[in-house]
């Protein structure tokens, strides 16, 4: 009976903390999210780091860890308000290895793990974020997908059709148009497909349910990362700022606060990793799990971020300041894959209730 | 993570389990005193409870093993068997006796504690001192072999039925507020004692007011060195660190909440159908299971010597934020119910029984330290913010 991180885990998150914090710890993200194309440079970094093939098997050119470890991968990344969709290129990369044919997988991991190239899920349309509500035909998908990230940059579409299907679209087929989006760390489109036919990866609704549940626990991870981020930042400027005399960290109104956003958020982390852990090992209970964490710790997560910025007074007010890039990110967080409601409806359905 | 047990966990679980089918199942009446007592005692022997007491005292004096202290925890659970003597006593005076006591108060007092023969009274707080304790004035005169002490206590649980108080009382007063406070043991039964119980919002009287009016108790009864009683009132049980962050009584609350919805009409139909109620049940059990895997979590450092950090001083509020949660939506569920006084003693009455959860939820926030208190500790201790006061 061992509830924790295993050493490897610990190491990896030092290990792209330490590089996170460098490119994005300081005001590095206003600047890196000026402009909403993929910063080559960095994709580069994150590709030498070989996080892409992090839930790929070991024969098959990745590292062979679980989900616990991309949520863990996920919650830094959440931290920095990473511009980069690492997530999404672990995850897609990780569909492709479990369903793919040989010939798919031939074709696709070695450019995905090794080269860089960019995947995007299209998962929500008119019917809604969730497998048995997607409307497109898998076969031949027509129609328009709405919030897709990054698909500016997408070399391959992963997009979901009705029952479940799961299909390989090539970007030359499609277009993209961009969405003013809000957080500028992830920017969206909507993504017209045009009834050409695609390359049908499964047609399994349970593993695009499987999919649909790791993607939650690790927004809900993403989410986790962005608010503790800057919940820290609050807690710096309180022991810098001062007022009346004295650092506005030693009035206790302020103190409370911050407080009540460690009763939030500290325990909430072993939730998203139990969470995690029912998902690898294949438990019962692993869709609940995803359901509730994505729609606890995305609720806590705008909460703790909104608390945060008033914290800091005027200046988290800005746009210069950082503070709303994790409001922001957290407030993505709290709609991409449905919102709170529709996951907790979900988990009470699962419940029997 | 890896959340089985290994082969010798698997194997003392089955012990803990056929000992308790043994010895618990033919029984299983709490009420039962002599059956209680039976167990508690084959328990010991066992090593299943009091595992920090030396055997010379009572205890069964185990190694620390967090993980055989939760097996035991949740299979004697699971057996609705009773576990160990509950209250002040054992969870306070004990630890502080083994760690300070000297001799002549270990066997004294340890065993009889243990055995629930003797039922302590926490003398601390008073009118003009609660979270700020060490501003007490309580205070105590040797004269000759005696120390003779004057003070009001208040707050007192359950003194109307204790033994033994333990009370921090002033013996240096001319000492540095934390340094003039000496931590002293005495008999209820003592002439100068007064108990007067205090009636609660919820009409219940678990705690009281105490006066000690030129109370006498033998010189031997200072437990640790004059002045300290501040640092010995801080010993707590440091051996298997049981209930970090438990949630043994959230669970079983949040089980009976959906059974509450379940049960209740709402609007002609079952309350846990209204959309409103599903998803603020959902919203609790969030809060449930980041607790429970939470627990999990420190349970795992523990057993590692490794701290917990920022985690391990949120769990009181985590427990009072779950409690006045599941209060507010219990309201919601019973409706005019609502309107009615709970009931007291053994009858539990109808589902008014939830108006004591919303009153009983204040309680949880105020006592053991107010809310707001943990939250000066947590961004005091946890997040490193400057403590704020004039002199701590």
């Amino acid at each position: 009976m061992r509830f924790d991180l295993t050493d490897e885990q610990k190491a990896l998150r030092e290990m792209l903390t330490d590089f996170l914090r460098d490119r994005f710890g300081g005001a590095q993200g206003v600047e890196a999210t000026a402009h909403s194309e993929l910063d080559a440079e960095l994709w580069s970094d994150v590709t030498e780091l070989g996080l892409a093939g992090a839930m790929v098997p070991e024969d098959a050119g990745g590292l062979g860890l679980d989900l616990l470890t991309a949520a863990v991968i996920a919650e830094v990344v959440g931290h920095y308000a990473v511009p980069a969709p690492v997530i999404p290129s672990i995850l897609a990369a990780w569909l492709i290895a479990t369903a793919g044919s040989e010939e798919q997988k031939g074709k696709w991991l070695p450019k995905l793990l090794g080269e860089g190239a960019l995947a995007s899920f299209a998962l929500a349309d008119e019917g809604g974020w969730r497998p048995a509500d997607w409307t497109l035909d898998g076969e031949a998908p027509a129609g328009v997908k709405r919030n897709v990230e990054r698909a500016d940059g997408a070399d391959l579409f992963i997009v979901g059709g009705r029952g479940g299907t799961l299909s390989l679209v090539e970007a030359a087929s499609v277009v993209s148009t961009p969405i003013d989006s809000l957080d500028r760390s992830r920017p969206l489109f909507d993504v017209t497909f045009d009834g050409s036919a695609a390359d049908v990866l499964s047609r399994d609704l349970v593993l695009a349910e499987r999919l649909f549940d790791a993607l939650c626990v690790c927004i809900a991870a993403d989410a986790l990362g962005a608010a503790s981020a800057i919940q820290a930042r609050a807690i710096d400027y309180a022991k810098e700022r001062k007022q009346y005399g004295q650092l506005i960290g030693a009035f206790q109104a302020l103190k409370h606060q911050l407080a009540d956003m460690s009763v939030e958020l500290e325990p909430a982390r072993p939730l998203v990793w139990y969470a995690a852990h029912a998902w690898d090992m294949g438990q019962d209970d692993a869709p609940r799990m995803a359901a509730l964490a994505k729609a606890h710790l995305t609720d806590i997560a705008v909460v703790v971020a909104r608390g945060a910025i008033e914290a800091h007074g005027g200046i988290g007010y800005t746009w210069e300041h950082p503070a709303h890039l994790f409001l922001k990110r957290a407030m993505a967080d709290r709609s991409l894959l449905g919102g709170v409601n529709e996951h907790r409806e979900r988990a009470a359905a699962l419940a029997g209730w | 993570m890896d959340l089985r047990y290994t082969a010798e966990q698997t194997a003392y679980k089955e012990r803990v389990r056929s000992f308790l089918e043994e010895h618990w199942a033919p029984v299983e009446d709490k009420r039962d005193l002599s059956a209680v007592a039976r167990l508690r005692k084959l328990a010991t022997e066992e090593g299943f409870l009091y595992r920090g007491v030396p055997r010379r005292y009572g205890g069964s004096e185990q190694a620390p093993d967090v993980i055989r202290a939760q097996i035991i925890r949740e299979e004697f659970a699971a057996a609705r068997a009773p576990m160990e003597v509950f209250g002040n006593g054992v969870a306070l005076v004990v630890p502080t006796l083994i760690e300070w006591g000297t001799d002549e108060q270990k066997n004294l007092f340890i065993e009889k504690t243990l055995r629930g023969e003797y039922r302590w009274a926490q003398g601390y707080s008073e009118p003009g001192s609660g979270s700020d304790l060490a501003s007490l004035s309580a205070r105590a005169e040797l004269d000759g072999d005696e120390w003779v002490i004057n003070g009001h206590k208040i707050w007192t649980t359950l003194a109307q039925y204790a033994t033994h108080m333990f009370a921090l009382v002033r013996t240096e007063p001319d000492a540095p507020k934390h340094k003039g406070i000496s931590y002293i043991l005495l008999d209820m039964k003592s002439p100068g004692v007064t108990v007067r119980p205090i009636k609660q919002i919820n009409g219940d009287t678990e705690f009281c007011e105490v006066f000690l009016d030129d109370v006498r108790t033998p010189a031997s009864m200072l437990v640790g060195p004059r002045g300290e009683g501040w640092n010995v009132s801080r010993s707590t049980l440091k051996h298997e660190r049981n209930h970090i962050g438990s949630s043994t009584r959230t669970m079983p609350m949040f089980r009976s909440l959906v059974k509450l919805a379940q049960r209740r009409q709402v609007n002609g139909s079952p309350a846990i159908e209204d959309p409103r109620i599903r998803s603020a049940l959902v919203q609790i059990e969030g809060y449930l299971q980041s607790q429970l895997w939470a627990g999990y979590y420190q349970q795992t450092l523990a057993a590692n010597n490794e701290s917990p950090g920022v985690l391990g001083l949120v769990n009181k509020l985590t427990t009072t934020n779950f409690f006045h949660r599941v209060a507010q939506l219990s309201h919601e569920i019973i409706g005019d119910d609502t309107l009615r006084a709970p009931k007291q003693g053994r009858d539990r009455g109808g589902d008014e029984r939830w108006v004591n959860q919303m009153l009983g939820s204040l309680g949880q926030a105020i006592s053991g330290g107010t809310s707001n208190i943990q939250r000066n500790i947590i961004a005091e201790r946890g997040l490193g913010l400057p403590r704020s006061g004039s002199e701590n």
